[in-house]
């Protein structure tokens, strides 16, 4: 692990102020082949802005990002199209990279909307819109996916499904990935790396790690470190039988 | 018997619409209609310069309408007014200093009606050449920027992120719509060239469902226009412009009905 050749997009010491305030400062980090690098953290902790760093939407940047990697597929936590636009899904799918009939099915039946590929992108519903963001940004086989908060607004049972579809993705297309998630529980199942940030890097490390850290106890609060240690009880289940996973 | 006048009218004509329709669609997606409207105003700048440079109007029209989008651009990084109140600022102090301009160039005598509305009869073999080339290569170009100028029309960041360049896209579009109001300004006249590129595509949106029929209907409602609208102005000896538009505005309405029935088969 940490080999070079591995590494997808690294931050050093990156940070990006808007009208001379920081969104955020200081982060360092790096997400290599194959691996699930999870940003956690609260409200304006600078999660999305880092993402948006790592993508190079934010040019002005503090400190430098290295990317080598052009196969990026992206899905936003905040996304407005104007309905000026008469937009279908099948076009939404073939918006920056022009794809053959089969990967846009595939891609679409993974997160679970093949019945929707004619349908007009303004008739969608918030979860399906989320569910075809996701096809979208796993047809194209990237090398690195950014996703930020991915499964808002999906049923409680879709985003369990999804979770694992990212995990499965991960490990088929050995492909890096950024995610931001509110839900602790659920993500920290796949994840390689957490970054615990609040406007800088508050602790990082891998789950257990980040669930032992006093600056992650006190931003988050007691509860939130038994949530992991719960999911790492939870944890011996998935690899005994998936079905009890899902009544817990 | 038709005459030759007026079969160069309807050539130059069909040249604008087939490059019209597919511009329109952006200026319609992009918001864009006053932006095309303070490109135009300033193309009289444009056409007083090349009278009193004895210059190509389609050149300096051109010249003139990218200098004023690149000052807009400039002025959208340095300053902290408003979108629209900069187009305004460009549009009207264009106009006034073509005005101003055309007054000190009173040895020539100048179409006013002509240049504000289109002339039929002005239309020459140079102006069908230069319409057909530069249409051809506007058409070009915009193939070429197609996948990065659609991707950050539905989305910016998700252009940006996924590495297509949008920003360039943009300054190339910029660029392409200089270039039509300098090619069809003969045509439709600098206060309806806007008309011609949002009206076809706003027609389109009513009775597409997909952004490439949107493109197609729109090239066939500016061609429908342009035939429809030339006719009568033959006929009832009225400007080419404001006759292409109000032909124009007649499909808009036809389409109006087309939504009208689509709402009623969903209830």
């Amino acid at each position: 692990m940490g080999s070079d050749q591995n590494i997808l997009v690294k931050l050093n010491k990156a940070g990006f102020s808007l009208n001379n305030k920081w969104l955020v400062k200081g982060v360092s980090l790096q997400v290599e082949k194959g691996k699930i690098v999870t940003l956690i953290g609260p409200n304006g902790s600078g999660k999305s802005t880092t993402a948006k760093i790592a993508l190079g939407i934010y040019k002005k940047i503090d400190g430098s990002v290295e990317k080598y990697t052009n196969k990026v597929g992206y899905v936003p936590q905040k996304i407005s199209i104007d309905w000026t636009l008469p937009l279908r899904v099948n076009d939404f799918m073939v918006l920056t990279e022009s794809l053959d009939k089969e990967s846009i099915d595939e891609a679409l039946s993974l997160t679970g909307v093949i019945h929707l590929k004619d349908k007009n992108l303004g008739d969608l519903s918030g979860g399906e819109f989320q569910r075809v963001l996701l096809a979208r940004a796993i047809s194209k086989k990237p090398e690195l996916l950014v996703l930020d908060e991915p499964v808002q607004g999906v049923d409680f049972t879709g985003e369990i499904a999804l979770y694992e579809l990212i995990k499965k993705i991960s490990d088929e297309l050995n492909c890096g990935i950024l995610l931001i998630s509110h839900d602790l529980h659920t993500v920290m199942s796949a994840t390689d790396h957490v970054v615990c940030l609040n406007g800088h890097v508050c602790c990082s490390g891998s789950p257990m790690d980040v669930a032992k850290n006093n600056e992650y106890k006190a931003l988050f609060g007691e509860q939130a470190s038994q949530i992991l240690s719960r999911y790492e009880h939870r944890h011996d289940h998935v690899h005994t039988s998936e079905g009890e996973i899902k009544k817990n | 018997m038709l005459d030759d006048f007026f079969i160069r009218a309807l050539i130059a004509g069909i040249g604008v619409a087939i490059v019209t329709g597919p511009l329109g669609c952006f200026v319609v997606w992009r918001r864009l209609s006053y932006f095309g409207d303070t490109l135009a105003h300033s193309a009289l700048l444009g056409v007083t310069l090349a009278y009193s440079m004895e210059f190509n109007i389609a050149f300096s029209v051109f010249i003139i309408s990218s200098l004023i989008a690149l000052t807009l651009i400039q002025l959208q990084k340095r300053t902290n007014l408003p979108g629209d109140a900069l187009l305004g600022l460009l549009a009207h102090s264009s106009l006034a200093v073509g005005l101003v301009v055309i007054g000190f160039l009173s040895f020539i005598r100048f179409d006013i009606m002509g240049l504000l509305f289109g002339d039929i009869l002005a239309v020459t073999v140079d102006d069908l050449l230069i319409i057909w080339i530069g249409g051809a290569l506007i058409l070009l170009v915009l193939k070429l920027i197609w996948k990065p100028l659609f991707a950050s029309t539905v989305n910016y960041e998700l252009a940006e992120a996924e590495g297509l360049n949008p920003d360039r896209a943009k300054a190339i579009f910029t660029i392409l719509m200089a270039a039509i109001i300098a090619i069809s300004i003969k045509m439709v006249g600098l206060l309806l060239i806007t008309g011609m590129l949002i009206i076809p595509a706003a027609m389109a949106r009513n009775i597409s469902s997909s952004p490439q029929k949107m493109v197609i209907y729109s090239i066939i409602g500016g061609l429908l226009s342009v035939i429809l609208g030339l006719f009568s102005s033959l006929e009832f000896n009225t400007a080419s412009g404001p006759s292409i538009i109000a032909a124009s505005l007649f499909l808009f309405i036809l389409s109006l009905l087309n939504i009208k029935q689509s709402i009623k088969l969903k209830n």
